[in-house]
């Protein structure tokens, strides 16, 4: 008899390439995305070391982090900076025989949406991208993170990356989480019980009622921001949920070889009686919507509470960084959630800027007036998105409550476009960091889920999108 | 690879925790497509104003700092973003290495990439060195990566623990691709042997 396995150690198992006691394991990378921002040196250093893309047909590149969300400027960006860096990913995929989904190809976007929107992520595998956010991918039961550019140099050449073997941590969620609530809120619920170091040298696997519960979109959230506790990767085991996501799309099995993926991937499941390093159990049914207040995710409390006071810290190094927090994002101690007002409110990123959150936002938003004093600007996660979103209408509804209606990438969620933060702006944002001048300069950022911005958007100040009243 | 053996430099103290690779090099600044270029913009809203004048309160504009080639740092140094621009900012200004409690991850890795050592050391350790950098200026430690040692002048040192792999590549500065092309056979053998899943239908 074998002995149990976790997901993950079935994906691990079945990817190593050598392993020598005391050494990092070499593994195969079954799936390597690409973007402008973080690949440049990594193309440059190939060429001077006078080697080759091992592998241009598992790699696929996409345009995200930089470019401009206006219909005027995405095609002909003003910052030459940027421009540039765009113009050498088309080169190097060229020269690499790389396929390059590019802005206005239908299928550009942010490289954690257009990789499983296109069938590309997909159970079992293994999947790198030069981007932290590339847990996401983990939703599908894949075993995917974040490398730096020398790593994704060594994919590029070897097809491997060398890696340490992650510890394991279970993270069952229990019930059914309450209306008005999102996997949004269950995440960063996570991360503040975890702190944002608790996962560090973990991959995570999500798993319980809730979990099974949730859609495909909803997983992809949780598992996008397991970095933000620190974990290598979150993982879901593959199901119904996912299986019926994968049929049909563009670089999905078909035909036998469907039913013949299909029937593997019912096998990654976690066997019973496998053991995880850490376990973790929390009951679902009570989750809040939650905002943070602070600099980094883990500083989050639910909606209905108030801004927390340094004296409350378990230590100095705490209390320091709490002080530190509130000076940067200019809130007292004691505040009530409710009472800070807003400027700006972003919706969209790898994290919310798929369909059903724009759906979730719209809902809110339907038949109601942003506030005459918050700008919000609406960026759907991909052209596919865009166009999704645009057949049942939703640009309609955003528009007529008096949202912007962008073009599709990274946009405020990193602010490396024009999308930014004036200093001491405060922003309502559905994306997955609030660390000092991530949006912009001194810009003051909250997390939260699509429909608490698109409620906060409405009523110029966070309000408890529990008790909201929806409009036909 | 520059190897890192010995060495004997500054100390600089910014004992916050979770100092986020946004922090170490912001976005504004990595729209290059070069490897360099990154020191000046190390830590850079920080350690100018919005105008471009140097913060006179931040720590590697001080006088006793401005040349540091050892950070000694809070927990979770390196979250966030895997930009690996955060390590390329650190070495070009000059850091060497660094001294905190814990790293993250991909920080860990993109340090070692690029021959910058990351001490993990109990917080009384890093406690005490940052009270050494904030009082005795200049306080210089000697890093030892062959025996595993910091030490100073005045009678302080403590050993560290370091995965044998990552010491034995930054000693050497080795060029991973290099080692891990040596492996061809058996990279090539795993793709012929394995049972892939992965189907491009698309036609």
């Amino acid at each position: 008899m074998h002995k149990p396995k976790t997901l993950f150690e079935k994906v691990w198992d079945s990817h190593v390439v050598m392993e020598c006691e005391g050494e990092p394991t070499l593994l195969y990378i079954d799936l390597h995305l690409v973007h402008e921002v973080t690949s440049p040196q990594a193309f440059e250093g190939l060429r001077l070391a006078n080697r080759k893309v091992r592998r241009p047909d598992l790699t696929f590149a996409t345009i995200d982090h930089n470019i401009p969300t206006t219909s005027d400027e995405r095609f002909q960006i003003k910052d030459q900076v940027a421009a540039q860096q765009i113009a050498t990913l088309r080169r190097n995929c060229e020269s690499a025989g790389m396929p390059l989904f590019d802005v206005g190809s239908g299928r550009q976007g942010i490289v954690h949406v257009i990789g499983p929107e296109l069938g590309l992520t997909q159970p079992g595998m293994t999947v790198v991208c030069g981007d932290s956010h590339t847990s996401t991918h983990g939703a599908f039961g894949a075993l995917a993170f974040g490398v730096g550019t020398s790593e994704v140099e060594h994919v590029l050449a070897t097809q491997c990356v060398s890696q340490k073997k992650p510890r394991t941590m279970r993270i069952s969620v229990s019930g059914a989480l309450p209306d008005g609530t999102s996997s949004k809120d269950l995440v960063l619920d996570i991360i503040r019980r975890l702190g944002t170091d608790g996962g560090t040298g973990y991959v995570i696997e999500y798993a319980g009622d809730a979990v099974r519960s949730l859609t495909m979109e909803e997983r992809m959230t949780l598992c996008n921001m397991s970095i933000e506790c620190g974990a290598r990767a979150g993982m879901v085991a593959p199901d119904e949920t996912t299986f019926t996501y994968l049929d049909g799309r563009p670089y999905s099995p078909r035909g036998e070889t469907w039913a013949k993926a299909v029937h593997q991937w019912r096998m990654l499941a976690t066997d019973g009686g496998a053991q995880f390093d850490k376990e973790i159990s929390l009951d679902g049914s009570h989750l809040e919507p939650i905002v943070t207040w602070g600099t980094n995710p883990g500083m989050a409390v639910p909606i209905t509470a108030r801004v927390p006071n340094p004296h409350e810290a378990r230590n100095d190094s705490e209390r320091n960084a709490m002080m530190a927090a509130l000076d940067y994002m200019g809130l007292q101690p004691g505040t009530p959630i409710e009472d800070i007002s807003l400027d700006r409110v972003f919706i969209g990123s790898c994290t919310n800027g798929r369909l059903e959150d724009l759906r979730s936002a719209a809902k809110v938003l339907r038949g109601h007036r942003v506030h005459r004093d918050v700008t919000v600007l609406v960026v759907p996660g991909s052209e596919a998105v865009k166009q999704a979103a645009e057949r049942e209408g939703l640009d309609r509804i955003f528009v007529e409550a008096g949202a912007q209606w962008r073009e599709p990438g990274c946009s405020m969620c990193l602010g490396m476009n024009p999308d930014i933060l004036a200093p001491r702006q405060r922003c309502a944002s559905t994306s997955n960091r609030n660390f000092e001048g991530r949006q912009g300069r001194e810009g003051r950022t909250h997390l939260v889920s699509p429909a608490v911005a698109a409620a906060a958007a409405v009523t110029g100040h966070f309000v408890d999108v529990r008790g909201w009243q929806y409009k036909e | 690879m520059q190897p890192f053996r010995k060495h004997r430099g500054l100390v600089a103290p910014l004992l916050r925790e979770n100092i986020d690779t946004d922090q170490i090099i912001p976005k504004q600044h990595l729209k290059r497509i070069e490897r360099t270029g990154f020191g000046t913009f190390l830590f850079s809203d920080w350690r100018f104003l919005a105008d471009g004048t140097p913060r006179p309160d931040f720590v590697l504009n001080q006088e006793h700092y401005r040349s540091a080639s050892i950070l000694v740092a809070g927990r979770n140094f390196g979250c966030g973003s895997s930009r690996e621009h955060a390590a390329w900012a650190l070495s070009e200004f000059g850091i060497r290495a660094i001294i905190a409690p814990s790293y993250a991850d991909i920080f860990r890795i993109n340090a070692g990439n690029n021959g910058l050592l990351l001490i993990e050391a109990e917080d009384a350790t890093v406690q005490h060195i940052a009270q050494q950098a904030q009082t005795k200026r200049p306080y210089e430690l000697t890093i030892d990566l062959e025996n595993q040692t910091i030490a100073d002048d005045c009678g302080f040192s403590a050993s560290f623990v370091i995965e044998p792999f990552r010491r034995h590549r930054l000693l050497h500065g080795l060029d991973e691709i290099g080692v891990t092309l040596t492996h061809e056979a058996e990279i090539a053998r795993f793709e012929r042997q394995r049972h892939t899943l992965v189907q491009n239908c698309e036609s």
